[in-house]
């Protein structure tokens, strides 16, 4: 990515509309939209980045039409894998009639007409916020051309249409061309985008299609795309050493010894705060090319202050969870009925514990931001999955107001979560603060692996009874979890008391416990319900198989003849049975369930309601008798609403999300020991490769009349309880930790 | 600092970097070339495979020094020329492989040079030759639908996108 030719400084909202309305050699469409806001509102990781009032008002531009015919559409949510650069511009495409050839797409910068619906990537927010917006956006552009058209030609609209590019005349055939139409259309009122009409699906061309991705093209021929392939004139080079300890404080370093070494131009000390999430204190080494940096750093020597964080260890907090356990949790989550009597009276009573490890994101993109100061404000380059979120964080630590900020958006070398925080980019904002260049902060997997905002681990003590006739009257779980304070669980560690089976079971208790740790935690990939799935619905068929049932049939029984079942609470989501049962049924039937499997093999089925998406997966698993398992087929059934928007895309997250949840199932482990994470590399950090995927990968989506919402993270949670539940069905081996790999899987 | 004359993608390029400069950061920061990613470092990922004399190597494990007397292809430098794309590339297009994308030029480097050995590769050689590749996404599934479509070999299973 070369630099610009001229770079642009941050525009504020009026000189944004002025600059529409000059934008004469073309139409722009600049215009206003009441947002989706009540979805937004709902969602926690965007509550954390962004306030968005309901009902207000939100300008969009995402279409620009050249009397040439070029058309561009602006995508404006960061793009880290999920499709979202291909998807979404085919929503207004589809709208618009433009032909998808003649589409280019450009990356916004986060600029106040693209700051709202978030600009951001997390929660699969990004296909519900903007799908309605996108769909009347391409329709009023559409409605202005026709307007056009038909005054041209002096006829009634109605006699006109718009079909590739282009409006038509029924009666004469008659055509222009949109390109011949901007400069008419341009200059028309923007009609109230509810007036507008909107296409009948059937008559969809492109979504629902399979489309290749915008950027595959440069992905396959090497082009600069990524963070971390920006390039700008006169840039440096830096790295950036933190305390291996998560708060720890340098005491000094060797800086003279460093700035002495070859193609060093600076090394200093940055005091940092003590926002774990934020711009903590370290060293910074800034050279002329990433090499000379990294080669400097292997010979800093740095006195650190570790502070409090340095007596924590896994093990130790384990031993203390079995001790809590015992206690009252110190957060009552849900209590329904009496589980104390339930249990007495219950016909089988099971009581199992699970665990799971803290894990990285371990994006294949190292952590890396270009960060410009110049004129007392900032011009980053970043693979930031929340820009908003940087910008806030680079104000409020460094003292520059937002509006002197400008990011620019790259493409993500991976997301999952880990690019919500946005600690990379304050560092590089604050090495770039004292440096008169442009900047490269690159962090190397060492970094990326031990500094990361984790999933919490954590651990869950269940008790539950199934009465004589199978159905389950009691559970009890006390999950014990960590927060940077004891009153409120990290990011992605938090149980709510509606977690499933939660308002089905009569005598029901939900409790949590909060250990207080220094380690940062953040959002990984369906945050909570990632685990929480494997915890609840492992446990599920701990109590089919104690009540003798088939775990299908007794998952159907479970979810009970009610379709939609309320939330409970402010936050409390309903949750629509109808839908899970539908998803459940029709696995069931198209992975064959309830075949007959010789010792060694089983089939195993999980369901999880997560980002709006109703999903269900049946695995089908060999486990030799040495223990080594292989997944040999995953059927996946997804309730995502009315519209599959591309069906490639659609496939393909699915597809990643099995693989990637049964990765983090076998093999994810971070272990900390004195405070610090003991792994550094993917060497003792394995990830899941080639041969352990499954053989076969079936997908099915279930089409209902439900909104169109996203699949960046609903497919993965139900995955790894589908495959435990297969293993036990093989082995009569029950998972109840993670990684896999931790227990034998032999038998005789 | 010594001078190195590498040959890359049938040029000669000159740079000036001390000698223990992985090719990795030379592709990357001296000659312009960012399609060969920095994933680990050391060899375990395999987002930086180029091929030398044809054979897929790690660039962040070869030092300059070593690298000056063979032939260096690049994944800019796979294809004849920009409008006749390596089938291996085609078929990551085809079928729409890449999620976020970061690693395939890895995975395409190391699968061409698959295809050029083993023609006709089974599941097992496939998984075999790729297991030094990480895919972060976990496109596995469709990274090997695309072998053997690049090879001929597609079952019919997996329909193409549009580009």
């Amino acid at each position: 990515m070369n630099a610009p030719a001229t770079l642009s400084r941050p525009i504020d909202r009026r000189s944004f509309l002025k600059m529409s309305s000059l934008a004469g050699g073309g139409l722009m469409l600049a215009f206003y939209f009441r947002g989706v806001t009540d979805l937004l509102a709902a969602d926690p990781i965007v509550n954390a980045s962004k306030d968005i009032p309901a009902g207000d008002f939100i300008p969009g531009a995402y279409i620009r039409i050249s009397p040439t015919g070029a058309v561009t559409l602006i995508s404006k949510n960061p793009e880290c894998g999920q499709g979202i650069k291909t998807s979404l511009p085919m929503v207004v495409a589809e709208e618009l009639e433009v032909d998808w050839k003649d589409v280019s797409i450009e990356q916004a910068d986060l600029t106040p007409a693209y700051a709202k619906p978030w600009y951001g990537a997390g929660g699969s927010t990004s296909t519900p916020n903007h799908y309605d917006l996108f769909r009347r956006a391409g329709a009023t552009a559409r409605a202005m051309l026709i307007t056009a058209a038909a005054q041209t030609w002096s006829v009634p609209e109605s006699e006109c249409y718009a079909q590739q590019s282009a409006v038509h005349h029924r009666a004469t055939s008659r055509k222009l061309t949109y390109g011949e139409l901007v400069a008419k259309a341009a200059l028309l009122p923007v009609p109230d985008e509810k007036s507008v009409p909107l296409k009948n699906p059937a008559d969809f061309r492109l979504l629902g299609k399979r489309i290749t991705g915008v950027d595959n093209h440069k992905i396959v021929t090497g082009q600069p795309l990524f963070g971390i392939d920006t390039k700008l004139p006169g840039m440096l080079y830096a790295v950036y050493e933190k305390c291996p300890v998560f708060g720890g404080k340098p005491a000094n370093a060797n800086l003279d010894r460093i700035k002495s070494l070859p193609g060093v131009r600076d090394a200093f000390i940055i005091e940092g705060t003590d926002n774990v999430n934020g711009l903590m204190p370290g060293v910074a080494i800034v050279a002329t090319s990433t090499w000379a940096a990294f080669s400097a750093r292997q010979k800093l020597r740095v006195t650190w202050n570790e502070g409090k964080t340095a007596t924590e260890s896994w093990a130790d907090w384990t031993a203390k969870a079995e001790e809590a356990a015992k206690q009252p949790g110190t957060m009552q989550l849900r209590k329904d009925g009496d589980v104390a009597a339930a249990l007495k009276s219950a016909a089988h009573v099971v009581a199992a514990s699970y665990r799971y490890p803290f894990i990285s994101h371990a994006n294949l993109e190292p952590q890396n931001c270009v960060a410009w100061f110049k004129d007392g404000g900032f011009e980053l380059w970043s693979p930031t999955q929340n820009p908003g979120s940087g910008q806030q964080l680079i104000s409020k630590t460094l003292g520059v107001p937002e509006e002197k900020i400008l990011v620019h958006v790259t493409r993500i070398g991976g997301g999952f979560g880990r690019r919500l925080t946005s600690d990379f980019m304050v560092e590089a904002a604050a090495i770039a603060q004292r440096v008169n260049a442009p900047v490269k902060l690159q962090w190397t997997r060492e970094d990326d692996l031990r500094h990361d905002a984790f999933r919490p681990g954590g651990y869950h003590f269940l008790k539950a009874g199934v009465d004589g006739a199978g159905n389950v009257v009691a559970w009890h779980n006390h999950f014990v979890t960590f927060g940077n304070t004891k009153d409120r669980p990290g990011s992605g560690g938090s149980l709510n008391g509606d977690e499933f089976p939660g308002r089905w079971v009569p005598n029901f208790h939900s409790e949590q416990t909060v250990f207080e740790t220094g380690l940062p935690m953040g959002p990984w990939r369906a945050p909570g319900s990632c685990v929480f799935a494997w915890v609840m619905h492992s446990f599920i068929d701990e109590l089919a198989h104690a009540a003798g049932r088939d775990p299908v049939e007794f998952r159907l029984a479970l979810l009970g003849d009610k379709d939609v079942v309320p939330g409970t609470g402010e936050r409390g989501q309903p949750y629509n049975a109808a839908r899970m049962k539908a998803v459940v049924k029709l696995v069931a039937e198209k992975a064959g369930w309830g075949k007959k499997l010789p010792r060694g093999q089983g089939q195993g089925i999980a369901f999880h309601f997560s980002h709006r998406g109703y999903v269900a997966q049946v695995a089908d698993v060999t486990v030799s008798q040495d223990g080594t398992l292989k997944v040999d087929k995953v059927v996946c059934v997804c309730d995502v609403g009315a519209q599959i928007v591309n069906l490639s895309g659609a496939e393909n997250q699915v597809e990643g999300s099995i693989v990637d949840g049964l990765g983090a199932a076998m093999f994810q482990e971070l272990d900390f020991e004195r405070g610090r994470i003991v792994q550094s590399n993917f060497a003792d950090y394995p990830m899941i490769r080639m041969p352990d995927t499954p053989t076969k990968i079936e997908c099915h989506f279930l089409r209902t009349d439900y909104p169109t919402t996203g699949l960046g993270e609903p497919a993965l949670p139900p995955l790894a309880p589908a495959v435990c539940n297969a293993i036990f069905a093989a082995t009569g081996k029950r998972i109840r930790e993670f990684p896999l790999n931790k227990t034998d899987l032999s038998w005789s | 600092m010594p001078k190195y004359t590498l040959h890359v993608n049938g040029q000669s390029r000159t740079v000036d970097v001390a000698a223990d400069t992985p090719l990795l950061w030379v592709l990357r920061d001296h000659l312009e070339l960012v399609g060969t990613k920095y994933g680990c470092g050391i060899g375990q990922c395999g987002a930086c495979t180029v091929h030398l004399d044809g054979v897929p190597t790690r660039s962040c494990l070869t030092p300059v020094s070593t690298a000056t007397s063979m032939q260096i292809t690049t994944i800019e430098g796979l294809a004849a020329d920009a409008a006749h794309l390596h089938p291996v590339q085609q078929a990551w297009i085809d079928l729409d492989v890449a999620q976020c994308g970061y690693c395939q030029a890895g995975q395409i480097m190391t699968a061409a040079a698959l295809l050029k050995r083993n023609p006709q590769p089974t599941d097992t050689d496939i998984d075999d030759a790729m297991a030094g590749n990480l895919c972060r996404c976990a496109t596995y599934y469709r990274i090997r639908q695309a072998i053997k479509h690049a090879a001929g070999m597609s079952d019919g299973a997996k329909q193409e996108a549009v580009a």
